[in-house]
C-alpha cells in the first residue's frame, strides 16, 4: 500500500508523521487501557468457569470505563501521617515513564509516494533515535520509583514491605533483563528499534526469536532462550502473577498502594498497564519482527503492518492473563533464586555465547577491520548505530 | 537532529499534561468529608503501633550493591554490542575478561550466601 505523499505549503505528509505516530501511540495506550483491563477479566473468568463483568454494556465492554468515572468522584483519603509531598509524587512517578516509554516505540512503517515518484519507506515512530532501546530501558528503570516512594511516602508497614519488595524485585530483574535486550541488539546489530525491526523483515525464521543461522542451516536456539529470558523478566519487571509480590493481596493488603484512593489509585493502575503495553511492544519489536508478517502469504500479503504488530501485542497481553490465571504467587525466596541464580547467569552465557560464536565462525577477521578506527572520529554515536554499520 | 528529540519532549510534555488534567478534574469532581477518623494508618482495623519509618531487613542494600556493580556493567556492555562488529574479534575476548571479573564478583556473593533469601 503506498500512500502519495501529500503537501500543504512547506509541511507535507513525511515531515508530520512523528506527529501523527505519537498521536496514535498516546491515543491507543490511553485508549486501550480499560480495555486491557475488560479483556483480562473475561479471559479469566472464562478460564475459571465463571460469567465475569456481564452488566455495563454488550458483554460487561463499559464495565472498566464505569470503574474509571466512579474513580474521579471518589473522595481521596490522604492519612495524617503520610509524607506529603513523596506521597503526591508517587503515583505520578508511575504512570509518566511508563506512558513516555512509547515514544521510542515502532509499531508500523509507511510507504510514501515523494514528489519525485520515488516510493520512501518511512516508519512510523514518535522519535527515530539511534538509542531508541537505551532510552526506554531508561524510562522503565524510573519506574521503580513510584513504587519505592509510594510505599516510604505512605508510612504504612504494609506498603513499606510492598514497596520494599518490590524495588529488590524490579532491580533483581532488571539485569537479565538488559543483558537478554543486549542479545537482541547483538542479533541486528543496532541500538535503533526501527533498524532491529527491519533486520528481521522476510519470514518467521528471519525473528530473532527464532533465527536460523544461514550459514549453515543449523537451527540455533540462543535467540530463542535469550528472548525466553526476556519474557520472564518482563513479567517480573511489571510486577504481574506470579510475580505480584510487592501487591501480594493474601499477605500485604494491597501493598505499595494501600493507602492510596481516588484518582491517584488509578494512576497506579493505569502504569501498570501501560507499562505491560509497553514491555510487550519491546518484546515484539525486539524478538517477533515487530510489523513484519510470519511470512509471505498472498491472501495476507495487504494486511499493514501496524495490525500485524497489534496481533502480536494481543498476544502477549494474552500470555499475561493466561500466567495470571495458571500459576500460584512464588515465594520470596524463590523468585531472588531464578533472578539470581538462573536467569543472571544464563544470560551472561548467551549474550557471549551469541558474540563469540558471531565473531570466530561467522565473520571474517579481516586486517582492515582490526586496522579500521575503533572509536568515531566525531565523538558521537551516530557512527557506530548507522544501520547496519560496520558489517 | 534536534528536530527528532522534539518529539520526545512534545510527548514527555502530553503525558505530563494527561496525568495532571486527570488529577486536576479529579479534584474538582470528587467529594470532601473529612472525618478523623479517615486520617488513621489502615492497618485491617486495630490503631498502628509505631511508625513504618523503621529498620528494616538489611540485606535488601546487598541486593542493591550487586545490582550496582552488574548494571554499571551492562551499560559498558551496550556500545560495546553495537561496535563489535568494526573492532574484531579481540574486542570479544577483552569484553569476555571484563564480564568474567564481574562474574567472580557474583560467585564469591554466590559462596558467601549473600544472595540467599532467609
Amino acid at each position: 500500500m503506498v500512500i502519495q505523499n501529500y503537501s500543504l505549503g512547506p509541511i507535507d505528509l513525511a515531515s508530520i508523521i512523528p506527529y501523527v505516530a505519537m498521536g496514535t501511540i498516546l491515543g491507543f495506550i490511553l485508549l486501550i487501557v480499560p480495555f486491557v483491563i475488560w479483556f483480562e477479566r473475561v479471559v479469566i473468568a472464562l478460564m475459571q468457569d465463571r460469567l465475569g463483568p456481564n452488566r455495563v454494556g454488550p458483554r460487561g465492554l463499559l464495565q472498566t470505563i464505569a470503574d474509571g468515572v466512579k474513580l474521579f468522584f471518589k473522595e481521596d483519603l490522604e492519612p495524617a501521617a503520610v509524607d506529603r509531598s513523596l506521597y503526591y509524587m508517587a503515583p505520578v512517578l508511575a504512570l509518566i515513564p511508563a506512558l513516555a516509554a512509547g515514544a521510542a516505540l515502532p509499531f508500523a512503517s509507511i510507504s510514501l509516494r515523494m514528489a519525485d515518484g520515488s516510493v520512501k519507506s518511512l516508519p512510523l515512530v514518535a522519535g527515530n533515535v539511534n538509542i531508541g532501546i537505551l532510552f526506554i530501558l531508561a524510562l522503565s528503570s524510573l519506574q521503580v520509583y513510584g513504587i519505592v516512594l509510594a510505599g516510604w511516602a505512605s508510612n504504612n508497614k504494609y506498603s513499606l514491605l510492598g514497596g520494599l519488595r518490590s524495588s529488590a524485585q524490579m532491580i533483581s530483574y532488571e539485569l537479565p533483563m538488559s543483558l537478554a535486550i543486549l542479545t537482541g541488539i547483538l542479533m541486528s546489530g543496532s541500538l535503533n528499534l526501527v533498524d532491529v525491526v527491519n533486520s528481521q523483515a522476510g519470514s518467521i525464521l528471519d525473528w530473532n526469536f527464532f533465527k536460523l543461522n544461514p550459514a549453515t542451516g543449523f537451527f540455533f536456539p540462543l535467540g530463542l532462550i535469550a528472548g525466553m529470558i526476556y519474557l520472564v523478566a518482563m513479567v517480573a519487571e511489571t510486577n504481574r502473577a506470579p510475580f505480584d509480590l510487592p501487591e501480594a493481596e493474601s499477605e500485604l493488603i494491597a501493598g505499595f498502594h494501600t493507602e492510596y484512593s481516588s484518582m491517584k489509585f488509578a494512576m497506579f493502575f493505569m502504569g501498570e498497564y501501560a507499562s505491560m503495553l509497553v514491555v510487550s511492544g519491546i518484546a515484539t519489536a525486539l524478538w517477533f519482527g515487530g510489523w513484519h508478517a510470519p511470512f509471505d502469504f498472498v491472501l495476507w500479503n495487504w494486511i499493514p503492518g501496524g495490525i500485524w504488530f497489534l496481533a502480536k501485542l494481543t498476544f502477549f497481553i494474552g500470555v499475561y492473563v493466561w500466567l495470571r490465571a495458571t500459576l500460584p504467587r512464588l515465594r520470596y525466596d524463590a523468585l531472588m533464586n531464578i533472578g539470581w541464580k538462573r536467569l543472571l547467569p544464563l544470560s551472561i552465557v548467551v549474550l557471549f555465547a551469541v558474540a563469540t560464536v558471531d565473531a570466530f565462525f561467522f565473520t571474517k577477521d579481516t586486517p582492515a577491520a582490526i586496522s579500521a578506527p575503533a572509536t568515531p572520529p566525531s565523538g558521537t554515536l551516530t557512527p557506530m548505530a548507522a544501520p547496519g554499520g560496520g558489517q | 537532529m534536534s528536530e527528532l528529540y522534539l518529539t520526545f519532549a512534545v510527548f514527555g510534555a502530553v503525558a505530563v499534561g494527561f496525568v495532571c488534567v486527570n488529577l486536576f478534574i479529579a479534584r474538582l469532581a470528587r467529594p470532601s468529608a473529612p472525618n478523623p477518623d479517615k486520617l488513621e494508618t489502615y492497618e485491617c482495623g486495630p490503631l498502628p503501633v509505631g511508625e513504618a519509618w523503621q529498620q528494616f531487613n538489611v540485606h535488601y542494600y546487598l541486593f542493591a550493591l550487586l545490582f550496582v556493580v552488574f548494571e554499571v556493567e551492562a551499560a559498558f556492555l551496550y556500545p560495546w554490542a553495537v561496535a563489535y562488529k568494526q573492532v574484531g574479534r579481540y574486542a570479544v575476548v577483552e569484553m569476555l575478561i571484563f564480564v568474567a571479573i564481574l562474574a567472580a564478583g557474583l560467585g564469591y556473593a554466590w559462596r558467601r550466601k549473600a544472595i540467599e533469601w532467609e
